[in-house]
């Protein structure tokens, strides 16, 4: 509880600040709405306005601050606009959109959850397929010299390359022979996921010493029965700790995966925000994925709380 | 036909060249630990063009190699502006401000406790999130030129690197502090002469992750807009058009650009770390 | 004695635990003078490590009195009267060895003439004439703990004041670190406090030995001792020197019968 005080402090400061800042941000669009509508601004005429910083302009129409907070389309929205619009696309579409669950029996498209689980979809697929064969090729590279001294330096080298950048032809060249869907997007998560869970795993089943691995020869203990005993659990916090990176990264490559061909998901809700100036969604699609992200996160953390107290290995 | 069998012949071999070099008397050598997986990928682009021609796969779906190395000679003209706007500008920019101010709030956070105690959960929390995604929000801020990008790349690695750094700053033993403490030494002395050193290990780490976040930030920024310039631009315009050896070209140009920036920053910490046991093997 | 150097009266140190309280040290009073060389000897848990940061005011003492050349012991810290020197050497793995013993010089503001002067007469000390562009891991344990007390000694503190400092080297470097530690005593006329789990090794270099027991942290003896100043490694068979270690060991047993 003592630990929940600062953080409380500082996520408090972040909003003021947020709330702050969307003051400047917003008021050059303030003003021009307001004098549309008939007010008298300072100084006059959106063209005299155009050179003026924005703080001069904040300090000289102080009544109008606060419209600053209940702009349609702000370039900044307020936090409390942001959540409106998070309210509005998830349950409220859901439960009483024309299109939401409960009257039409199927997700809305218009709502955050359909296109967050689209997403989810593809991340998970890929993320599942990208560590499982990453697990496999760690297990060959530790038994094979051969696959170790070929493979593992591109493996790390793949590292400091932008896979990122190949996800949109992987996209177009797929769909272009008819794969589209969830396939395309979780192949490129599979990718952004493979290479950290080779590394990291690779570093797991190589990390008990000298020592432990001599006590198993002196047992008779053939490489199957080391990899079972000894270093499969040795791993598993190294597995873990890049399972957190790998899900983290497979969800980026869903959501850039979504933007070449926009079939929904979060990427594509992001992508329709910023082109059509809905800053309210563009915030919602992000701050739904970014906790998205945390979720999936946690659920690794969870799974490895569990699993290393399964082992003994008190936290 | 006969290129794909010999394509499976190839890799055979090849294989089984690495296999003898990987196994044999003269494994240990630092020139067989470079030749084995240099074969291993001139091995891949030699199947790869055999498979592409043998099976008269389109260029639409996957060019051969040697076509992608015309395309890259080719468009150099283009190419290196789109490298200049990508890298230089973008990714550059925003990694020296972004880790720039990383290291700054770091040495805050830790003068503060409970700075420290607030900022960095939130800064773990910021750094697992798909920041990619702000890159729409930053481009309407910035505009469409490289202060966009440059804004996407300093808000993906300014957590990583704050979090590595405040570890870094932390991980001096009770027994330093304490012999600082014996000194009568200021808080900026034992900062300046103990834990930053003490902390370079960690920056370093931090520094390299930031390497490969920068370039992917700057990339991907692209995809949510930009001028007629830029790797990023350029990839997705190929893409509309089903260029794809030009497509493949700017990822060569990205992989080498990815690979030399993580090495400069690798080379720097091994001159400044030399000290460290992970660098004195 | 006139003004002793270091001066504690009743000193108490307790701390609260979930356990309930921990007497660190209870109602320990003992005067050293200048020039002295006082051994702490006991089992762990006795309160000599917990006594000696005290007088270095690296710990707060709780009740009593305690004074460094007259002052507080923080006082006497920030006034640098001291040298600390640690059971591991510490050295900085991103310095030199002359580097290193610069370190307290640099934060103390000495001038750089003074510091080249002052970092070639300690390793002349402490017999590392010559390695001062080597790095620490270059050297062995017993090298890095001489390079160590070089740094303790290099900004001239009256006082120098040692944890454990040869605990983790062998038994041969050891006795060698023992003499030189006597021999360089001998040279500067330093106070010293010693801290050490070895009975031979306190009767060996002291000239008083503080024999303490634990539960709570007191002391149960001070032994004068009747050594000649100049000793000679054998001086470790002589009949004194085993009559004194066995009023040691008579010492740290009847701290023991109150367990």
């Amino acid at each position: 509880m003592k630990a929940l005080g600062p953080i409380l402090a500082v996520v408090a400061a972040i909003i003021a600040l947020w709330y702050a800042a969307a003051v400047p941000m917003n008021i050059q669009e303030v003003l021009t709405q307001a004098e549309r509508a008939g007010a008298v601004v300072e100084p006059e005429g959106a063209m005299n306005r155009r050179d003026v910083s924005r703080f001069a302009l904040v300090l000289k129409n102080a009544d109008h601050l606060a419209e600053s907070w209940s702009m349609e389309r702000a370039r900044l929205p307020a936090p409390h606009q942001v959540v409106k619009e998070l309210w509005a696309s998830t349950w409220d579409e859901e439960i009483n959109g024309r299109r939401g669950i409960v009257k039409s029996g199927s997700l809305s498209n218009r709502s955050l959850i359909y296109h967050g689980s689209i997403t989810l979809g593809a991340t998970i697929v890929g993320f599942l397929i990208g560590s499982g064969l990453g697990i496999l090729l760690a297990v060959g590279i530790v038994h094979s010299k051969t696959m170790d001294m070929s493979v593992m330096p591109w493996a790390i080298v793949s590292q400091t390359i932008p896979i990122v950048a190949l996800a949109p032809m992987i996209i177009v060249v797929l769909y272009s022979i008819g794969v589209e869907g969830l396939l395309p997007k979780a192949v490129i998560s599979a990718y952004l996921s493979f290479f950290p869970v080779v590394v990291g795993m690779v570093k797991g089943l190589r990390s008990p010493d000298a020592m432990q691995t001599d006590l198993l020869r002196t047992y008779g203990a053939s490489k199957p029965q080391a990899l079972w005993k000894l270093r499969l659990p040795a791993s598993v916090p190294y597995l873990f700790a890049s399972l957190k990176i790998g899900i983290a990264a497979s969800l980026v490559g869903a959501i850039v995966g979504e933007l070449p061909v926009q079939r929904g998901g979060l990427g594509a809700r992001m992508l329709g925000g910023s082109y059509y100036g809905q800053t309210e969604q563009l915030w919602a699609a992000l701050l739904f994925a970014a906790a998205m992200a945390a979720i999936l996160v946690w659920q690794i953390v969870w799974i490895e709380g569990k699993t290393l107290r399964r082992m003994g290995v008190t936290p | 036909m006969i290129l794909v069998f010999a394509a499976v012949a190839v890799w055979i071999g090849a294989w089984a060249f690495n296999g003898w070099l990987a196994n044999g008397r003269f494994s240990g050598l630092a020139s067989v630990r470079l030749a084995v997986p240099l074969i291993f990928g001139a091995t891949v682009i030699v199947v790869w063009e055999m498979i592409v021609r043998g099976l008269a796969v389109p260029a639409e779906i996957l060019p051969p190699p040697s076509t992608i190395v015309g395309a890259f000679f080719g468009n150099f003209g283009i190419l290196w502006p789109d490298f200049v706007q990508t890298f230089a500008k973008g990714a550059l920019g925003g990694y020296v401000i972004g880790c720039g101010a990383a290291l700054l709030t770091a040495i805050l956070v830790d003068r503060y406790d409970f700075l420290r105690r607030g900022l960095l959960p939130v800064g773990n929390f910021m750094a697992a999130l798909p920041i990619v995604g702000t890159a729409p929000i930053l481009v309407m801020w910035f505009g469409f030129d490289w202060q966009s990008k440059a804004a996407v790349v300093v808000v993906m690695v300014f957590f990583p690197m704050l979090v590595n750094t405040v570890a870094g700053l932390r991980d001096t033993s009770a027994m330093q502090r304490d012999l600082m403490r014996t000194y009568g030494a200021s808080y900026w002395q034992t900062l300046f002469k103990l834990r930053f050193p003490a902390a370079l290990p960690f920056i370093f780490n931090g520094l390299k992750i930031a390497t490969t976040l920068a370039l992917i930030g700057a990339i991907v920024a692209e995809f949510f807009g930009s001028p007629t310039r830029g790797l990023g631009f350029r990839i997705s315009t190929s893409v509309g058009t089903l260029a794809l050896d030009v497509v493949w070209a700017v990822i060569v140009v990205a992989a080498l650009t990815g690979t030399a920036f993580y090495g400069a920053v690798a080379w720097l910490e091994r001159r400044m770390t030399f000290w460290h046991p992970s660098q004195r093997k | 004695m006139n003004q002793p150097v270091i001066s504690a009266s009743h000193l108490d140190l307790t701390f609260q635990t979930n356990d309930g309280p921990v007497h660190a040290l209870r109602d320990v009073s003992l005067d050293i003078g200048k020039g002295e060389f006082v051994s702490f000897i006991g089992p762990s848990g006795c309160g000599k490590t917990t006594f000696l940061r005290c007088i270095a005011g690296l710990e707060a003492p709780t009740g009593g009195t305690l004074t460094v050349n007259g002052l507080s012991p923080d006082a006497a810290r920030r006034s640098r009267a001291y040298g600390y020197v640690f059971q591991a050497a510490g050295l900085y793995p991103w310095r030199t060895i002359g580097g290193n013993i610069r370190l307290p010089l640099e934060i103390m503001g000495f001038s750089r003439e003074e510091q080249a002067e002052r970092v070639k007469r300690t390793l002349e000390l402490v017999d590392l004439a010559g390695f001062e562009k080597k790095f620490p891991w270059q050297l062995s344990g017993g090298m890095q703990q001489r390079a160590s007390i070089a740094r303790a000694l290099a900004f001239d503190a009256d006082i120098l004041l040692m944890d454990e400092p040869f605990g983790a080297l062998d038994e041969i470097v050891r006795d060698r670190l023992n003499e030189e530690l006597l021999k360089l005593w001998d040279r500067t006329g330093k106070t010293i406090g010693f801290v050490t789990h070895s009975i031979p090794e306190a009767v060996y270099l002291s000239t008083k030995i503080v024999v303490m027991s634990p539960r709570p942290g007191r002391i149960t003896d001070v032994i004068e001792s009747t050594l000649p100043r100049e000793r000679p490694l054998d001086i470790r068979d002589s009949a004194e020197f085993i009559a004194i270690a066995h009023r040691v060991r008579d010492g740290l047993r009847a701290g023991h019968i109150d367990d």
